[in-house]
C-alpha cells in the first residue's frame, strides 16, 4: 500500500515488513476464495488468479506514495489490492454487487479503485502501457512528482502497444516504473517459445531505458528494486524496465488445469513461496513464529468478514447498466 | 469585424484559442510542432505556445491516443492528432476498448475527454488507405462522439466544444473542406456537440448529409429550386450522438427523406437513420426514405474512378427527382 512519506531503499522497519506480510496473505486468502467462488459458479466470467506473485504486486506499491497511479492487466487482484483497495468491495465487484468497486460493471478484469491510485485493470494484453505513460506524462506535464506505476505479464512484452509505450516514455523521460511480472507463461505458451530473449529486462535497451531484473518472490527485494527505479522517476531521470522474475501457480484462468507444466516445476516454486520467504526471512531477523501467525491469522480473519459482507450486499439495479457510458 | 477564413484555418484557431483559455490543454502528434502538422493545421501553435504544449511524437498512434487518456483521466484536455483517419485503425484497440469504455468499466470513476483529430474524406485521390470516411467504424461503439464539420464556422465551434466535452470526441476534419472559405466574426456562437444545422428550409423533402456531401447537395438543391422543387438541407454536424428529433421535425412536414453519405451503405450512419424514420415516421412517409451512398468497394484512385465512387451533385439531384416523384 502506497506510504504517506517516502519510501527509501533501505531496508523496511520490522513492522513494515509485518505489514507487507499481511497484505500478502490477504491477496492470498483473497485470490483462494475468488477460485472457490468460481468453482461454486457464483461468479462469473472468468477470473485470472495471480497466487504466488504477491511479492511483485506488494513489493512494488509499497515503494509508492499518495498521488503516484498503478495500472495493471486482467490479473489484477493483487496490485488493486496492494494499493489499498477495500477488501470488501474488491469482492463486492468480482460478485457483480452493487457496492463493488465499480458498481458491478467491470468484475474481475477491471478492478478499479482511484480513490487509492489503483486506475484501472486492463484486460487487453499491453494495452494499458501507452496509457501508463499518459499517466506519467500528467505528472510532467504539472511540474509535479508523482510516479506511474505499470504492471503486466511476459506476454505483454510481444504485443506493439509495449514497445510503442516504452519508446515515448523513454524519449520523453517521463516518470514510469514498468514492471513486467514474469511468470514464464504467456497464456498457456512457456516463455521460450513466443519470446526469443532469455531476459525481458534487456529489451530496455532497444529504448535506452534503465532495467532491473529482480527476484519477484523476494518482497523487499521487490520493494529495494521499484523503489530505486520510482527515485529515478521523480529526480526526472525517465523510466526503467524492471522485469520480475515469479510464478503463476495456478493456471491462466478458470479454466486452465496448467496441465503444460514440467513435472516438479510447480512444486519447486511452492517452495520458493513469496510468503513463506518472507516468514523465513522474518524468523531469521528474530520476530516470533507467533507473531508472524497473529499477523497471518487477521489477515484470512479480515478476508472472511470482507467476504461475509460482499455476500449480503445487494445486485445493482438493472437501470444502473445505463449510467456512465457519457458524463 | 469578420475576416474570411478557411476550414483549415477554423481548426487551427479553435486549438489555439482553447489552448490560450485553458492551461491543461494540449496538442499531442505527429509532426504537429515545429513542422506544423502533415496539412498545416497545427500551425504557428509550437511557436505560440511552446514544445511543452504542442508535442511531437513518434509514428505511435497507439502511444498517441494511450498517452492523451492517461493525462485526461489526470484532468488534463489532450488534443490527440491521428494524421489521417485511416490510421484510426492502428489504435483502434485505444480508442474503441480503452478510451470509448474506460469510465463505463470504473463507474464514472474516471473521465476521459479525449479530443482525437482526424482528416478524412475523398475527392483528392489519397486511394483506399488514405481516403476513407472512418466515423461509421465507431458508431457501434458506445461512449464516443463523432464529429463531422461541414463548414469553417462548424468547424470552429465544434472543435473548441469537443475540447470542453467531459467525453471523448472522434473529430474528423473533411480534406475535401480544408480551403473551403468563409466570412467568420470575430466571435463565433458556441455549438453544441449533437445539434443538427437546417441548412435550408424547404417543403418538399428532406435531405440529410454532412461534410463533402453537405455541399454538394445544397449545389444539387439550388439546382432543384429552379424547378420548382424545395429542398430542406439538414447537417447532423455529429453523428453520435445524432440528432434524430431534427430529421423527424423535417419529415412530418416534407414527407420524404433522402440520406447522402460518403461511404459505403453496411453498417453507416445513413443507414441507421434511415432506418430510424422507418420505424419512428412511418406515417408521415410519402416514398420510400432513400440511401444515396458511396459504392460498397474501396475508395479507387484514378481520377474518373474516384469520381465515380463519391455521389455527386449530378447524383444526388436525380435521387432528389425520383424521391420526390414517387
Amino acid at each position: 500500500m502506497p506510504s504517506s512519506e517516502e519510501a527509501t531503499p533501505t531496508a523496511p522497519s520490522q513492522e513494515a515488513q509485518l505489514d507487507l506480510l499481511r497484505t500478502m496473505v490477504e491477496i492470498r486468502h483473497f485470490e483462494d476464495a475468488c477460485h472457490r467462488l468460481f468453482a461454486q459458479g457464483v461468479v462469473r466470467g472468468s477470473t485470472h488468479l495471480g497466487q504466488g506473485q504477491e511479492a511483485v504486486a506488494v513489493g512494488a506499491c509499497a515503494a509508492l506514495r499518495e498521488g503516484d497511479t498503478m495500472t495493471c492487466t486482467y490479473r489484477g487482484h493483487a496490485a488493486t489490492l496492494a494499493m489499498g483497495a477495500p477488501l470488501d468491495r474488491s469482492f463486492g465487484e468480482i460478485l457483480g454487487k452493487a457496492e463493488g468497486l465499480c458498481g458491478g460493471k467491470g468484475g474481475s478484469m477491471h478492478l478499479t479503485d482511484v480513490g487509492v491510485g489503483a486506475m484501472g485493470s486492463f484486460a487487453i494484453v499491453g494495452a494499458h502501457l501507452p496509457i501508463a505513460a499518459g499517466l506519467a506524462f500528467a505528472s510532467r506535464y504539472r511540474g509535479g512528482e508523482q510516479v506511474s506505476v505499470c504492471f503486466f505479464g511476459d506476454g505483454s512484452t510481444n504485443i506493439g502497444a509495449f514497445h510503442e509505450a516504452l519508446n515515448l516514455a523513454s524519449i520523453w523521460k517521463l516518470p514510469a516504473v514498468f514492471v513486467c511480472e514474469n511468470n514464464l507463461y504467456g497464456e498457456y505458451s512457456p516463455i521460450a517459445t513466443t519470446t526469443p530473449v532469455a531476459s525481458i529486462a534487456d529489451r530496455a535497451d532497444a529504448y535506452g531505458m534503465a532495467k532491473a531484473t529482480v527476484d519477484g518472490n523476494e518482497v523487499l527485494a521487490m520493494l529495494a528494486t521499484t523503489a530505486e527505479a520510482v527515485a529515478r522517476g521523480r529526480a526526472g531521470e525517465g523510466p526503467t524496465l524492471i522485469e520480475a522474475l515469479t510464478y503463476r501457480q495456478k493456471g491462466h484462468s478458470r479454466s486452465d488445469p496448467a496441465a503444460y507444466r514440467p513435472e516438479g516445476e510447480l512444486e519447486a516454486w511452492l517452495e520458493r513461496d513469496p510468503i513463506l520467504v518472507l516468514e523465513r526471512a522474518l524468523l531469521a531477523a528474530g520476530v516470533q513464529q507467533s507473531e508472524i501467525d497473529a499477523v497471518e491469522a487477521a489477515a484470512e480473519q479480515a478476508v472472511a468478514e470482507a467476504l461475509e459482507r460482499a455476500t449480503s450486499w445487494p445486485e445493482p439495479d438493472p437501470e444502473s447498466r445505463l449510467e456512465h457510458v457519457y458524463a | 469585424m469578420s475576416a474570411t477564413t478557411t476550414y483549415k484555418q477554423a481548426v487551427t484557431r479553435a486549438m489555439a484559442d482553447e489552448l490560450a483559455a485553458d492551461p491543461d490543454v494540449f496538442v499531442i502528434g505527429e509532426d504537429v510542432g515545429a513542422a506544423g502538422g502533415a496539412f498545416k493545421t497545427t500551425e504557428g501553435l509550437f511557436e505560440r505556445f511552446g514544445p511543452e504544449r504542442v508535442l511531437d511524437t513518434p509514428i505511435s498512434e497507439q502511444a498517441i491516443v494511450g498517452t492523451a487518456i492517461g493525462a485526461a483521466v489526470q484532468g488534463l484536455r489532450p488534443i490527440a492528432e491521428v494524421m489521417f483517419a485511416d490510421f484510426a485503425a492502428v489504435c483502434f484497440d485505444q480508442i474503441a476498448n480503452e478510451l470509448a469504455k474506460y469510465r463505463y468499466m470504473t463507474a464514472g470513476q474516471v473521465a476521459a475527454p479525449v479530443t482525437i483529430r482526424m482528416a478524412s474524406g475523398a475527392g483528392a485521390g489519397f486511394a483506399a488507405q488514405h481516403s476513407q470516411t472512418c466515423e461509421n467504424w465507431f458508431l457501434n461503439v458506445p461512449g464516443l462522439k463523432l464529429v463531422v464539420p461541414g463548414t469553417c464556422a462548424d468547424a470552429y465551434a465544434l472543435l473548441r466544444a469537443a475540447v470542453r466535452d467531459p467525453d471523448p470526441v472522434l473529430y474528423f476534419e473533411h480534406k475535401g473542406l480544408f480551403n473551403l472559405k468563409e466570412e467568420l466574426p470575430e466571435e463565433i456562437e458556441p455549438v453544441e456537440l449533437g445539434r443538427a444545422d437546417v441548412v435550408r428550409r424547404g417543403a418538399d423533402v428532406t435531405v440529410v448529409a454532412t461534410q463533402a456531401m453537405r455541399h454538394r447537395a445544397l449545389e444539387a438543391a439550388e439546382s432543384l429550386a429552379g424547378q420548382g422543387v424545395e429542398v430542406e438541407l439538414i447537417d447532423p454536424r455529429t453523428v453520435a450522438p445524432f440528432d434524430y428529433e431534427a430529421v423527424f421535425d423535417s419529415v412530418d412536414a416534407t414527407n420524404r427523406l433522402l440520406v447522402v453519405q460518403e461511404a459505403s451503405p453496411a453498417g453507416s450512419w445513413g443507414a441507421t437513420l434511415v432506418a430510424k424514420v422507418m420505424e419512428e415516421r412511418f406515417e408521415s412517409l410519402d416514398a420510400p426514405p432513400r440511401l444515396l451512398a458511396s459504392d460498397p468497394t474501396p475508395v479507387p484512385y484514378a481520377g474518373s474512378l474516384e469520381a465515380a465512387w463519391m455521389p455527386s451533385a449530378e447524383r444526388i439531384e436525380e435521387a432528389i427527382h425520383s424521391t420526390v416523384r414517387f
